[in-house]
């Protein structure tokens, strides 16, 4: 068997991410036709309903808010090859800091005190909840990814115990705290739109939007461009080689967790803050499982994940229209288009490489893809 | 004759087609789904009874999270539904935000009752009264003067439904045991047929002979556990008696999908109004099942006791205490 020629980068970044999604639309399309719709005519409806209709892409861009930070979370813990599958629970505590603060203060405090106290507490006890774990790797040497895991049982439980019990407001039957009052809200969008005077279809889209975005920018400047960000990547490169060069590997193993764990937790101010305004059971609804997909196919770089953000965001907002649209076309149905996505985009994301690089080294001239390499 | 009644039919016929084309129902089914042989299915029912008789297509969503409830409401709305119908009081908030922006939209929504809008229908049911009745059929039914009861979620609604039971049981036999327990404070706790099935043998282990479930999911493990222990279960909310033939003393039923027809066809009539829905004995929101597969369960007096416990509800000589009203129960 011939080795074959490396990717030039630019097709491992732009060119593979493309190929696995329209690979795993043409399955999807498959599945549409046999049970009987025109997969041309739900792939349309996917993207107007994502895009087009009134209101649909403010729907896109909040799902792709809360995949920006889940995706973030994963990404910084993976430049440090730590695999964070704990953003579920992460993100679900983040929502109890969020929740705790507003709960307590709300009555007192200015919107502009409140807001960023609960932003900040929504990522510190997120960034505890990754902490542990980090601290359990680095110090005695539990595998990072059944600590995680097993902290998003924790994290479900102590929510269950809370929201079902001491938390749960009165007068009513569901497990949730009391409406925040109105100073604990995150504007919409379109709230914002309409003061300065410009007609938005409502949406859940809100400032925590600005906030993912913000978040992207700081992770660049952290992950390429500072001290800390090169003790990250150079355990993740190599445990041994970074220890040499005295960094202290345990200590940066437990900050990029907290970090990361910070990450996810921030995906509360979206629900929490943004959208729900109180704290409610199972807000998380497997988004913090997402975006390890996301980060995946966003090959761990923010603007990567802003792109795959914004893809899983609008098949979740174009699945649902898909399943308002065809009576045949169910919620699970919806789902196992995203499944076939994530399949393809994260399990079997490597299957298109070795083809592509055939297919590549045999057009292009091998200094280009020499030369693509070092970029 | 025949003449008459054809024309009639077709004078039907067209008059249907016009309301029909002036009528978009649409339902929104919780996290459940439409096929969670409890709940939503019920209202899944009633649906398609309104279908099949009148021809007119309902627009169907489940939802999967919870901001697509308020997104739910809005894009049927949007899309031109006339009458919105919302399954379960964990749409209340979503229903009361929707229903004030779409005024001309009317809306409904099922176990709710503390809402106000003018467009609003929302449906309550007694399952106190419905309770009770079971409970005198199981009380008959004992031989150890022990009976238990399994909620699901431990929520108030639950707790009624425990309560009224528990009214229906000491009214028969006033020194009998009732087993109350719960399933779990989440909505995981409404389908958990293991841990429902244990609970029922703990109760089963204490002597109780007969066990009342109002756990959704959960209940099916209830059920099991009873008839593997020749024991006998109570069904709720559909007609479960044909899950374990001959271990099922009866089903309480709680008539959601007459709460779904009642509210399309209302619409379609034109009769629609807002308000509060109270569906009690009387009104046949709530009763007991007789069917083939439990009708060698049912004595004649046992039959006899709970219709006459029936009517005395009915005609108000006796009053089932409702848990919600005082959040306690007295029996």
């Amino acid at each position: 068997m011939s080795v074959p020629p490396a990717l030039p980068r630019w097709a491992d970044v732009g060119l593979i991410p493309l190929i696995n999604v329209l690979a795993a639309l043409i399955v999807s399309g498959v599945v549409v036709a046999i049970i009987g719709e025109n997969p041309f005519e739900a792939m349309m409806v996917m993207i107007k309903g994502a895009f087009v209709y009134k209101g649909s892409l403010g729907y896109t861009l909040y799902y792709a808010t809360n995949f920006i930070f889940t995706g973030l979370a994963v990404a910084v813990a993976f430049h440090a090859m730590l695999f964070n599958i704990g953003g579920e629970g992460q993100a679900y505590l983040g929502g109890l800091g969020a929740g705790l603060v507003c709960l307590m203060f709300d009555s007192m405090l200015p919107a502009l005190v409140l807001i960023p106290l609960a932003i900040m507490a929504s990522a510190g006890f997120g960034a505890v909840w990754g902490a542990i774990p980090g601290y359990l790797q680095a110090k005695r040497g539990s595998h990072i990814v059944i600590t995680t895991i097993m902290f998003n049982f924790l994290a479900a439980s102590i929510m269950v115990w809370l929201l079902a019990g001491r938390l749960k407001a009165p007068g009513q039957m569901s497990p949730e705290t009391r409406s925040f009052s109105p100073n604990a809200e995150l504007p919409f969008i379109h709230d914002i739109a309409n003061a300065l005077g410009m007609e938005i279809a409502r949406s859940p889209l809100n400032l925590s939007f600005v906030v993912a975005l913000l978040a992207c920018v700081g992770i660049w400047v952290l992950i390429w461009r500072s001290r800390l960000g090169y003790a990250i990547r150079a355990t993740g490169h190599s445990t041994h080689a970074a220890e040499y060069a005295g960094i202290p590997v345990s200590t940066i193993i437990i900050i990029t967790m907290a970090i990361s764990g910070g990450l996810a937790g921030m995906m509360a101010i979206n629900e929490i803050l943004g959208v729900q305004h109180r704290t409610i059971l199972g807000f998380t609804s497997g988004y913090g499982f997402t975006g390890i997909a996301v980060a995946l196919m966003g090959r761990n770089h923010p603007v990567g994940i802003v792109l795959a953000s914004l893809l899983f965001g609008a098949l979740y907002q174009g699945g649902a229209e898909l399943d308002f649209e065809f009576s045949t076309i169910t919620r699970e149905m919806v789902l196992l288009i995203q499944g076939l996505i994530i399949l393809f985009s994260g399990g079997l994301a490597y299957m298109f490489n070795r083809p592509l690089a055939h297919f590549l080294g045999f057009l292009l001239t091998p200094r280009n893809v020499r030369g693509g390499r070092r970029g | 004759m025949r003449i008459k009644t054809m024309i009639a039919a077709a004078a039907i016929a067209v008059s249907t087609t016009a309301v029909a084309a002036d009528m978009k129902p649409a339902v929104i089914y919780d996290m459940g789904g439409k096929f969670d042989k409890s709940f939503n299915e019920g209202v899944y029912n009633g649906v398609q009874k309104f279908t099949s008789e009148t021809g007119i297509e309902v627009m169907e969503f489940e939802v999967t999270n919870e901001t697509q409830r308020e997104q739910a409401m809005r894009r049927m709305a949007e899309r031109g539904a006339t009458i919105i119908l919302g399954v379960g009081f964990a749409q209340a908030d979503a229903i009361s935000k929707v229903a004030a922006e779409f005024p001309d939209t009317k809306f409904s929504i099922i176990d709710v009752s503390w809402l106000d809008a003018p467009n609003l229908r929302q449906y309550a049911f007694k399952e106190h009264e419905g309770s009770y009745i079971v409970g005198v059929a199981a009380a008959k039914a004992s031989k150890t003067g022990k009976v238990g009861f399994v909620g699901g979620m431990d929520i108030g609604l639950i707790r009624r439904f425990g309560c009224g039971y528990v009214g229906g049981v000491k009214s028969v036999n006033a020194n009998a045991e009732v087993y109350q327990n719960m399933t779990g404070t989440t909505p995981s706790a409404w389908n958990d047929p293991a841990k429902g099935a244990e609970l029922t043998q703990s109760q089963i282990d204490r002597g109780a002979d007969v066990v009342y479930h109002a756990a959704g999911g959960t209940g099916a493990g209830v059920i099991q556990a009873a008839a593997d222990a020749g024991k006998l279960a109570i069904g709720v909310d559909s007609n479960q008696n044909g899950m374990a033939p001959g271990s099922v003393l009866t089903s309480m039923l709680k008539r959601v999908d007459v709460a779904a027809y009642e509210t399309f066809i209302d619409v379609k009539n034109g009769n629609f109004s807002a308000g509060v829905h109270v569906l009690g004995l009387a009104e046949g929101g709530v009763d007991w099942a007789l069917d083939e597969n439990n009708a060698s369960l049912v004595t004649d007096d046992m039959k006899a006791a709970i219709e006459s416990a029936r009517a005395d509800i009915i005609s108000g000589k006796v009053k089932v205490h409702d848990y919600f009203s005082d959040e306690s129960c007295p029996y």
